[in-house]
């Protein structure tokens, strides 16, 4: 038992503060992307990220050995029913509170695939905080006509 | 409170009846005025992802529910044919009354063989067409669809599009009955597209 002290102490000096702090106050569930056909058109991800912790988060950025460039949008569809996306910036999320990433609102954009997504295979995506934190999850490539994590 | 929202309730319910009987007044007066909108009506000739020419004409006789997009997009395009996809799952056996069409606004990007790798994966029922920029752009106005090239130097030859996201349904006779705005759940679309379609047919 007494060897794991130093072992423990070691390990904390090791890794890069900023790069764990907080990390148990966010949460990812229900990831999600459709299977692309080929890799001319991006592709989308969803989810949801909670912030159970104290303080305010703030997601500042993507990154995805998937694709070249990775990042938040927003589609916003006007009084005229016109539908547009963009680039969302950062997206700030409460103590507490609850982004989802969800079709026709935010979505990780993957811009430039290196590879075709496959359906029944998964991605790995990194999330940039600006405090330096980064979480990376594993996201499942679902049908091209999923709508949901469940399809 | 309770009494100010009943009221502001009733003032929308009023304002939605006026509203209402105007349309109704208006589609059943026969000779329009010069500051009538036009109506929305199908007229097109496009070409199919099977490589046909297509006109209405080929819709008569048949339900059919339209929608523009452009197959580099990403979000709302995908989740609105799998909505529609799903749609046609819902509908059962009355499927084979409905032709959903999916009509590219990006003809640049999106010809035949675009579109026959991508819309039939959705559902093997789905119509895909596209035509060149003066047929689409033709089309468009006659949907009162409206569509716009967005800047975005990241994706495929440095755009992406906004454009008009509802649902058109058209009963066979090619006269617009409903539309159904971006977001509209699929068994909300089902649930009303069913006693059109019984009633239509029986
Ligand atoms: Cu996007």
């Amino acid at each position: 038992m007494k060897n794991l002290v130093p072992f423990a102490a070691v390990a904390a000096f090791l890794m890069p503060a900023p790069l764990f702090a907080g990390s148990d106050d966010i949460t990812v569930e229900n990831a999600w992307s459709r299977a692309s056909i080929g890799t001319s058109r991006p592709g989308a991800a969803y989810m949801t990220i909670h912030n159970t912790g104290e303080d305010a988060a703030s997601l500042t950025g993507l990154s995805t050995d998937l694709a070249a460039m990775a990042e938040i949008h927003r589609s916003t569809t006007n009084e005229e029913n016109v539908t547009s996306m963009a680039p969302a910036g950062t997206i700030d999320i409460p103590a507490g509170e609850t982004v989802a990433l969800e079709p026709g609102g935010l979505h990780a954009m993957l811009m430039q695939l290196q590879r075709p997504m496959i359906e029944g295979e998964s991605f790995s995506l990194t999330l940039e905080f600006s405090d330096g934190e980064e979480i990376e999850l594993e996201v499942p490539i679902r049908g091209i006509a999923a709508r949901g994590p469940q399809d | 409170m309770a009494r100010v929202r009943k009221l502001v309730w009733l003032l929308c319910g009023i304002g939605i009846l006026v509203l209402g009987s105007a349309v109704l007044w208006q589609r059943t007066t026969s000779t329009p005025t010069a500051e009538s909108e036009p109506a929305i009506v199908a007229d097109f000739e496009l070409t199919g992802h099977d490589g046909m020419v297509r006109t209405e004409e080929d819709l008569r006789g048949t339900w059919s529910l339209i929608f523009f997009g452009f197959t580099h997009c990403p979000d709302i395009c995908p989740t609105t044919l799998a909505d529609v996809a799903q749609v046609m799952d819902n509908l059962g056996p009355q499927a084979s009354q409905v032709q959903p069409v999916f009509i590219t606004v990006d003809p640049e990007r999106d010809d035949v063989q675009a579109l026959a790798d991508y819309v039939p994966q959705f559902h093997p029922s789905f119509l895909g067409l596209t035509g060149t920029p003066a047929q689409i752009e033709s089309t468009a106005k006659t949907f009162k669809v409206y569509y716009e090239k967005v800047d975005e130097p990241q994706a495929p030859n440095g755009y992406s599009m906004g454009h008009t996201s509802q649902l058109f349904l058209f009963n066979p006779q090619n006269e617009l009955v409903r539309l159904f705005s971006y977001g509209t759940p699929p068994s909300e679309i089902t649930a009303d597209m069913e006693p059109r379609i019984a009633a239509d047919s029986s």
